[in-house]
């Protein structure tokens, strides 16, 4: 009966926002209101919708809204920060042999929805239920396959030591990555979610909805906002419930909206420079790309800075054929690479590539592949190479790239280097779109994880990634800046990459 | 009339069983299954075979549909590939949105369309008549988009009257969500709707019996509504029964726009994820739906006015 009346008021409010807008006269005292952090309200987030691929179970989590929705009630053992460095959350410290093979975490004094203490034995679950083989569908499986069950353990009540069978100083990373929610010790039916976030569960229709209420005992201390929805709908409706009133946050906008918004007074952009990557992906076991003078060829005749302003429509800043601009272990020392079209011409007359018509398939699983692909078909033709764009299925398209096309359109989201480069890089990585397959890099890459120390680890990196950028088949031209929207009542949210753990994260924003 | 049910039903069986077979075959031919399209950063090749095994979708295709008939002449219309629930609860959560979205549209289309087509058809080629002539004609000349976009942009994101989309909204608490879905299906069906009783009520109009009736100076009320629009309303009827599709397009069209959790937006989501049991499923329930339509349609004919033949 209150929520009916909740949504008749608000259609009234929605109503009076609108003549608000029309009469000028729209919240500009925000800035007062801002530095005092208020209680109370509801929060509508809206996400990009997956229909039925939606889910409640942590474990098989994929999407930005199931995200979303999982971190307002599970927490991980590790969160990721800006520059996607790790950072404590359930357990509030760790500490390695020295071989970073057996890893201890403390684990902090946090409680379950139910009243339940978290324990190391929760841990041990969560991370078996992770692991177990007979649900492929639960995501973190590949990434903690060197994780040693069999020989973890509870070490004390708030103790858990955790053995891999590879040493990896990185762990406590893949610790961070999605999937590797915290359950209930025999946690089994994930209709029913308890976890230790800032947030209980109301209600869950796939497609739709999630909604869930402030929990009070947070160990992080209560959230703000009263009540949480988090909304599933395409770029469209999220524009329009943002700007009608029918939602305070949207999403993973576009920069056409974000111009048309920022030009009223309803809607705020908050922009994350830098977060995620746009690339264009050589396969170098294949003509004309197994010639690293073509590969250089290419990277010269991009101009990167035009591809940003007209496909990202400027909201993004120029790549260096390199994954991860800002994150740690970036080598950002490394010069940019600028366009030289005479240099690729002598590269190209060398390699006997001048006037040959190559192809490059792209299709529009990713706003802008094709746009871009276009723009740089135009670029290359300046050096007189024919780039014919072929436009594939988009649903399909992740896995028909690693086979088809000896040119293809790629795009990553934020994730730490190290991780990209074990998913995309290595002989046996599972998304390897480029056909990087050297056994030195693996070797230099192995050797440069067991690395305890940082800075070694670090500078190891370095080398890894320069050579990368100069014969490696990644054209990386852009890093698009992550847009979300949210009305101008929304305070408290940070500009920062997605995966990261300030990322749709609704316990620390309020409504003015 | 047993003979006229006994051929309807076996032709509603064949075509149900030509559908059926059609769809499958449709989606089979669509690139990747429902196991390849959770392939994108989060699974590995290696879990996506075991995916894959465990759904079933490394059986033959023969045997995938089969197994599919022989559940659903059970009743069971299967589970779903991506959800792991069952496709009923999928139907359930879908078909009250499109329900209501279609009947409140027909209970606004129809009576209008009726009025507009008498109001027509007796001033045929009047001023009047040309009026509306040109204002439904233009309304179904602008395509659902158009009008929506446009609709949306003026009374929700300018005047702030009307929600511009169900995200966020629940129907029993704000029905002002129906008012511009309705009025795009609106748009869409009335043009031809009206220009069916139109032509009806003309035909009437000048044919032999109301010829008759009048010169015996039947009240020109009564004559419209007892002699000429039960005549009228045949044509009217039967396409109403056809505008089942141009309706179910258009549903299409704007619960994407609208998003509204519909059945459209079911099957759209089904056919993304190639989830077969789902699509499947959707399109039977829409078989069945527009037969019966059909079938309804026919015997209101008959009614109307007996000496339509059935069974065209």
């Amino acid at each position: 009966m209150s929520e009916a009346l909740n949504r008749r008021g608000f259609l009234g409010l929605a109503g009076g926002l609108g003549l608000a807008a029309m009469t000028g006269c729209g919240a500009d005292g925000g800035a007062d209101a801002a530095s005092q952090p208020k209680s109370g309200g509801r929060l509508r987030a809206v996400y990009a919708g997956g229909g039925a691929k939606e889910v409640l179970d942590p474990h098989v989590q994929s999407l930005f809204v199931d995200i979303a929705r999982h971190k307002a009630m599970y927490e991980k053992l590790v969160e990721l920060g800006p520059d996607l460095k790790p950072l404590p959350r359930l357990a509030e410290k760790w500490e390695p042999d020295a071989q970073a093979a057996t890893w201890r975490f403390t684990l902090r004094d946090a409680t379950f929805h139910d009243g339940q203490k978290l324990t190391a034995e929760d841990v041990l679950y969560s991370l078996s239920r992770m692991a177990d083989p007979t649900s492929p569908e639960r995501v973190a499986q590949s990434s903690l396959a060197t994780l040693d069950l069999r020989r973890c353990r509870a070490v004390d009540q708030r103790t858990v030591e955790l053995t891999l069978t590879a040493p990896n100083a990185e762990f406590p990373a893949l610790l961070a990555g999605i999937g590797t929610q915290i359950v209930r010790n025999g946690f089994k039916d994930p209709t029913k979610p308890i976890g230790t976030g800032p947030f209980t569960f109301v209600s869950f229709e796939a497609g739709r909805s999630m909604v869930a209420r402030r929990y009070d005992d947070y160990w992080d201390g209560a959230a703000r906002i009263e009540e949480l929805h988090v909304l599933s709908a395409d770029a469209e409706a999220r524009a329009n419930a943002l700007q009608g009133g029918q939602a305070e946050y949207a999403n993973e906008m576009t920069a056409t909206f974000a111009r048309t918004a920022e030009a009223g007074k309803t809607v705020k952009i908050v922009a994350a420079k830098a977060s995620t990557t746009q690339a264009f992906v050589m396969k170098v076991d294949q003509a004309p790309f197994d010639n690293p003078d073509v590969r250089m060829a290419f990277k010269l005749l991009a101009d990167r800075q035009r591809l940003v302003d007209v496909v990202l429509a400027g909201r993004g800043q120029v790549a260096n054929d390199l994954f991860g601009k800002g994150f740690q272990y970036y080598p950002a020392d490394l010069p940019q690479r600028e366009r030289n079209v005479e240099e690729a011409k002598a590269l190209l007359k060398k390699a006997g590539a001048l006037n040959k018509e190559f192809e490059i398939y792209t299709s529009d699983a990713s706003a802008g592949f094709v746009e871009a692909a276009t723009l740089f078909a135009e670029q290359v033709a300046e050096a007189g190479v024919k780039l014919k764009v072929t436009t594939g299925g988009s649903q399909t398209y992740a896995k028909d790239l690693l086979t088809k096309g000896m040119m293809g359109s790629h795009r990553s989201g934020a994730m730490p280097i190290p991780q990209y480069i074990t998913d995309r890089l290595l002989s046996k990585s599972p998304f390897n779109v480029t056909h990087w397959r050297r056994p030195a890099f693996d070797a230099g890459f192995a050797a440069a994880q067991v690395l305890t120390d940082e800075v070694a680890r670090s500078s190891k990196y370095s080398e890894l990634q320069k050579s990368l950028r100069d014969e490696g088949g990644i054209l990386a031209w852009g890093h698009p800046d992550y847009l979300v929207a949210v009305s101008s009542k929304v305070e408290g949210v940070q500009a920062v990459p997605p995966n990261t753990l300030d990322s749709s994260r609704f316990d620390k924003v309020w409504l003015a | 009339m047993r003979w006229y049910a006994a051929q309807r039903a076996a032709l509603a069986m064949l075509q149900l069983a030509v559908l059926s077979v059609l769809v499958f075959v449709l989606t089979a031919l669509l690139p990747g299954d429902a196991a390849d399209l959770r392939f994108t950063e989060t699974l590995t090749p290696d879990q996506v075979v075991r995916l894959r095994e465990q759904l079933g979708l490394d059986r033959p295709a023969v045997e995938r549909f089969t197994h599919w008939l022989g559940n659903v002449v059970t009743g069971d219309l299967g589970t779903s590939l991506i959800s792991g629930g069952p496709v009923v609860d999928i139907v359930k959560a879908s078909v009250g949105a499109t329900l209501v979205l279609t009947l409140t549209t027909l209970a606004v289309v129809v009576p209008l369309a009726v009025a507009l087509g008498i109001l027509m058809g007796t001033r045929e080629n009047g001023r009047l008549d040309r009026a509306i002539t040109s204002v439904t004609l233009g309304l179904s000349a602008i395509p659902d988009f158009v009008i929506a976009v446009v609709l949306v942009a003026v009374f929700s994101l300018k005047l702030g009257w009307l929600p511009a989309t169900w995200v966020g909204g629940e129907l029993l608490a704000s029905p002002a969500l129906l008012v511009l879905p309705v009025a795009v299906l609106f748009g869409r069906t009335v043009c031809l709707l009206s220009r069916q009783v139109r032509a009806g009520t003309i035909t009437a109009l000048q044919a032999e019996y109301v010829v008759q009736a009048r010169r015996l100076g039947v009240p020109r009320r009564r004559l419209l509504l007892r002699h000429v629009l039960p005549n009228a309303a045949v044509p009217g009827v039967q396409e109403l029964a056809r505008t089942g599709d141009t309706l179910l397009g258009g549903v299409l069209v704007v619960e994407a726009i609208f998003a509204i959790p519909g059945f459209a937006t079911a099957l759209v989501d089904g056919v993304e994820t190639r989830d077969v049991p789902v699509v499947q499923g959707l399109t039977l329930v829409l078989a069945v739906a527009a037969l019966l339509i059909n079938l309804g349609a026919d015997l209101v004919c008959n009614r109307l006015v007996p000496r339509t033949e059935l069974l065209r």
